[in-house]
């Protein structure tokens, strides 16, 4: 196989030869599970979970493949490998999703071994993005570059991907599992809404260790994640996460899948109890043998070294002339940019948002054009946010406007992170079988009606999030506005709940009223946007806390009103 | 069934006895669990070997007391996708410090052996007709492990692995 090394300034974990020889004998081991499959040896049954833990779906209209985009951070040349796939085995797109991945919606079954071949070529896989087992770990996309970092996610990410390849008592857990990790004030990796979240702190003497909340999820039955140890050592790291996992693996229901995930376990032992049998195995697995050595985690955060950054002033003059002189470019800086730890540069977010296009949806060609702008602008590196966007962490503020232009050249430039047009979106009826209605056009719509960059920002933070069916993969239950599509009898219609809140400070939102058609959501979304409007106190008041303050009368009287 | 060792198919010196049968005193024999419970004063003294077979749902700590009296435990899979056995296994190795043969029994695909191995089970009953190359593979197709298993005395330093079977 010919490998091709990633830039190696690229704040990625860098394969060595025992991780690449791991690669090329799991890819052989799916080959020799396909054949075996094909001879019968294995049954559908048998051959299904071990099919989705290399990342195959069997979706409505074809396979989907789903790559492992370990923490969301990689490199140019992997998404160049990634645009090169689309391109041969897809119809010229990928599409990223909310677990930081990205996936291909229309692959064939025989082309599967040698896209995993191609992949192994820079170091990339699909193992584990689906499946019964613990999933590729999510963290901050602003990881290593956030000025309000405190631990750097990435290298407990990375030990955790370790971990948790191919472990051998937690791959056939009562369900999936999914580990997100935030190191910084704010939350920008949802950690509350997953099996488990980790919140990343310091003590006082400077050391690393983890705030542990169990049994996040939405779904059907969505729970907020609870504190059930707020500190661990970090020497404590994968013995207390090995205890949680013994505990959900033995007590875990198994006879209802619906049932099964963690959350259910805390919810029905209760916080207490699970919490006391958790601490039992803790304490029991306790010692040498679980204990996160020193020298590892120095050595994992080696791969995460900060990239040469110049010396720069803080203040950029080129920057200050762009933004007096192109106000669409100001708006897009205002919008899209943060605040990064090192003076002189910036965090970028582009934008796979374009009004009344797909979220989360990207071309090969502008794949191929991010790898470029993450060579030239950010040390050939880029990450993938949970809300379906790209990130460039590392640029200068001297290059924002020369970025910025490129960007926008391609579609890529939209000024709406986090706004109104930044709507997550499942896949839905449009690709999933599970699905009941159709998620992807009500994106469209929604982003087409709020295009105008200059509206959205006079509405200021307001997420949309829209599930095709109860599984909630668009996270609608965490949308400040959130859009649930429902089968009635065979017609689709969108339920609508509002007061989400996805950060640290997650609520499940409530539901509003009767679902409308898709037509009717559309306008109802407008309707609740001007009735915020209407009653903010000031600019400064947020579409949810306006909501707590006035409650949902306002919204449930101007959308259904007439009936 | 075929008996499923060190990646080959070997001699089973055992045989289940189910509910209600006589059970042989002259040579190994697995019971129930359940029958353990109800009749568990009638084995005192006994010479030859003794095995003890648990359901899915049986978990570790139910054994714990007794485990010096059983040469074998079997813990079985109601399906290969049920993982409890996993933990079982190695429950009964890490906490309770068991030494005997552990079994995997039920159903199990050669795709876990490894797994069953490194959690610390000694062996597997297959089902008739099995592939026996499948399971010689198993042992030997995947040569990297991430994290410490069974035997291991050594720490976590040695994330990152080559493993030391096949």
């Amino acid at each position: 196989m010919n490998h091709i090394a990633p830039g190696a300034r690229a704040g990625i974990y860098h394969y060595d030869e025992i991780d690449r020889r791991f690669v090329a004998e799991r890819v052989e081991q799916f080959r020799k599970q396909v054949d075996r499959r094909l001879s019968g040896e294995l049954t559908e049954e048998e051959f299904k979970p071990i099919r989705l833990m290399n990342g195959l779906y069997l979706q409505l209209h074809a396979y989907m493949l789903r790559i492992a985009v370990p923490y969301g951070v990689m490199s140019a040349t992997q998404l160049r490998k990634l645009s090169e796939i689309g391109r041969v085995y897809d119809k010229g797109y990928g599409h990223f999703t909310t677990r930081q991945n990205l996936q291909y919606n229309w692959i064939k079954l025989e082309d599967t071994p040698a896209i995993l071949n191609a992949l192994a070529e820079v170091d990339m896989h699909a193992l584990q993005t689906s499946g019964n087992c613990v999933r590729n770990v999510t963290t901050d996309p602003f990881v290593g570059a956030a000025k309000d970092e405190v631990v750097d996610g990435r290298v407990y990410a990375e030990i955790l991907r370790q971990w948790t390849t191919m472990h051998p008592e937690f791959t056939y857990l009562p369900r999936k599992f999914k580990i997100a990790i935030s190191g910084a004030a704010s939350d920008r990796a949802a950690v509350r809404i997953h099996d488990v979240g980790l919140l990343a702190r310091r003590n006082d003497q400077g050391e690393a260790g983890f705030s542990f909340y169990v049994g996040g999820g939405l779904g059907r039955s969505p729970f907020v994640g609870k504190l059930v140890r707020d500190w661990v050592a970090e020497e404590d790291f994968l013995a207390y996460l090995e205890a949680i996992l013994r505990v959900y693996n033995q007590y875990g229901r198994r006879d209802n899948i619906y049932k099964a995930r963690i959350k259910i376990l805390v919810h029905e032992l209760g916080l207490e109890t699970f919490t006391a049998e958790v601490e039992e195995e803790f304490a029991r697995l306790r010692g040498p043998k679980y204990r996160l050595d020193k020298g590892i985690v120095e050595g994992i955060r080696h791969h995460f070294a900060p990239p040469p950054f110049e010396e720069l002033p803080d203040h950029s003059e080129a920057l200050e002339r762009a933004k007096a002189s192109d106000p669409a470019f100001a708006n897009w800086l205002a919008v899209n940019v943060a605040e990064h730890k090192a003076p002189g540069y910036a965090i970028a977010t582009i934008s796979l948002k374009p009004a009344g296009g797909i979220p989360g949806d990207a071309t090969c060609d502008q794949m191929d054009l991010v790898a470029d702008l993450a060579e030239r602008y950010s040390f050939g590196e880029l990450r993938v946010t949970h809300v379906q966007n790209l990130v460039l962490a590392h640029v200068k503020k001297d290059e924002l406007y020369d970025l910025w232009k490129q960007l926008d050249a391609a579609e890529l430039g939209s000024a709406n992170a986090g706004l109104i047009g930044d709507i997550i979106a499942c896949p839905g009826l449009d690709y999933c079988a599970l699905a009941n209605a159709r998620s992807i056009p009500l994106a469209q719509a929604i982003s087409a009606r709020f295009a105008d960059p200059v509206r959205q920002r006079t509405i200021g933070e307001l997420g949309i999030k829209i599930s095709g069916c109860i599984n909630a993969c668009g996270h609608h239950h965490v949308g400040a506005i959130g859009i649930l599509g429902v089968d009635k009898k065979g017609t689709e219609y969108y339920q609508i709940t509002v007061g989400g809140d996805a950060t640290l400070t997650t609520a499940i939102g409530d539901i509003l009223g009767p679902s409308v058609t898709e037509t009717e959501a559309v306008d109802a979304i407008e309707a609740i946007v001007d009735v915020y409007l209407a009653n903010r106190s000031d600019e400064g008041e947020r579409f949810v806390d306006t909501l707590r303050r006035v409650g949902h009368a306002p919204f449930k009287e101007r959308i259904y009103a007439a009936d | 069934m075929p008996l499923i060792e060190n990646g080959r198919i070997g001699e089973d010196a055992w045989s289940f006895v189910p509910d209600g049968e006589p059970v042989p005193n002259d040579r190994p024999v697995i019971i129930s669990f359940e029958r353990w419970q109800a009749e568990r004063d009638r084995f005192d003294g006994r010479n030859a070997k003794l095995g003890v077979r648990l359901k899915g749902g049986t978990l570790a700590g139910a054994i714990a007391a007794d485990l010096d009296r059983f040469a074998l435990v079997a813990v079985e899979f109601p399906k290969f996708r049920d993982g409890r056995g996993f933990s079982t296994a190695r429950e009964l190795r890490e906490r309770y410090g068991y030494t005997g043969e552990i079994r995997a029994v039920g159903h199990v695909i050669p795709d876990q052996y490894l797994f069953l191995v490194r959690t610390g089970f000694t062996s597997v009953e297959a089902p008739e007709g099995t592939n026996p190359e499948s399971w010689a593979n198993a042992l030997t197709e995947i040569t990297v492990a991430f994290q410490p298993s069974l035997d291991d005395t050594a720490p976590l330093s040695l994330l990152r692995r080559k493993l030391g079977v096949g």
